[in-house]
């Protein structure tokens, strides 16, 4: 490498950074709500009667409002996963760790969350799972409320109860 | 929880990536020219001077790395002024962004131009870069260009 090419600039840094103000609206504003009561509300489509936690306020599928509340327990199932392998600045946990699709039991979509207390590689589809909360008084309206989810003493769901859900 | 309980909720959202590029040879070179206080641009087989310097002429597709000097006076080509400066802008109070053709070269390239005033940016005026204490090697080296004569 001649003299000139080692005083090359190799690389810059081009940061972006987005600053949105975000109003969550009724459906969610409902969902973090409970969140900080320590319950999981969803909303049912009058049309196809699915399930959606969290909700959005309208079923994407019938193009209809979903104004009926239904609450649904912290229990559910891991649809897919993956094991992240690569650390983030952004994360205050250590790789390797599993970020699953949960499907919650009474729920008809599957949301992400992370899963702990068991070995990344004893991760499953279908998998039975639960919600561990953080203590009551850190209760917020977020989904930070829920630390994590974790194995229980279940049998495995048939693939046939969340097939159409992956 | 109660119904009819607080009103909507809202929060701010603040999305950060902070990117890393490579430079490569061409741009490489352009921005240790800013770190020297200096504009480099490269120029085509046919003969044209590109600043910003690309790796390849845009419209034959040949290689282009012969780097050649050029400004560091230029003319404005094009402005718009900003009233309302935004927190990552170049200059906290209103200013121009500018295209500006530096001297030798056959392309405009865009930074910030203070005339403190929007009645004193002309298309077709000559300014000139005001360079930061320190230079890192990068297009923020200019602080911004201001016109000829005002330093
Ligand atoms: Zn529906």
């Amino acid at each position: 490498m001649s003299e000139a090419e080692s005083e090359l600039v190799q690389s810059i840094t081009t940061p972006l950074r987005l600053e949105y103000q975000y109003t969550a609206g009724v459906a969610s504003t409902r969902f973090l709500r409970g969140m900080a009561d320590g319950k999981i509300l969803g909303q049912r489509c009058p049309q196809c009667e699915k399930v959606y936690v969290p909700p959005r306020g309208s079923c994407a599928r019938c193009g209809v409002a979903t104004d009926l509340e239904v609450q649904v327990p912290g229990t559910g199932t891991i649809t897919t996963f993956c094991v992240v392998r690569i650390p983030s600045d952004s994360l205050d946990i250590d790789p390797p760790f599993v970020a699953a699709h949960i499907l919650l039991d009474g729920a008809d979509i599957p949301f992400f969350a992370l899963i702990q207390e068991c070995h990344f590689d004893e991760v499953r589809m279908g998998m039975r799972v639960e919600a561990v909360w953080v203590d009551a008084e850190d209760l917020g309206p977020t989904f930070e409320s829920i630390r994590y989810f974790r194995p229980i003493d279940e049998p495995d769901a048939p693939f046939e109860s969340y097939k159409e859900h992956l | 929880m109660a119904s009819g309980d607080g009103g909507l909720l809202s929060a701010s959202h603040i999305v950060e990536y902070p990117y890393r590029r490579s430079t490569g040879p061409v741009m490489g070179r352009f921005f240790a020219a800013l770190r020297d206080r200096r504009f480099e641009g490269v120029k085509t087989a046919r003969g044209r001077v590109l600043v910003p310097p690309t790796e390849y002429d845009p419209q034959t597709g040949e290689a282009a790395d012969e780097m050649v000097p050029v400004g560091p006076g230029g003319v404005v080509t094009t402005w718009a002024w900003v009233s309302h400066p935004r927190a990552k802008h170049p200059l906290n109070h209103p200013f121009a962004w500018a295209l500006i053709q530096l001297d030798g070269a056959d392309t405009a390239m865009l930074h910030a131009v203070d005339t403190g005033v929007e009645s004193a940016m002309q298309t077709g005026m000559r300014v000139t870069p005001r360079w930061r204490a320190q230079t890192v090697g990068s297009i923020n080296d200019v602080a911004c260009f201001e016109p000829e004569g005002t330093s």
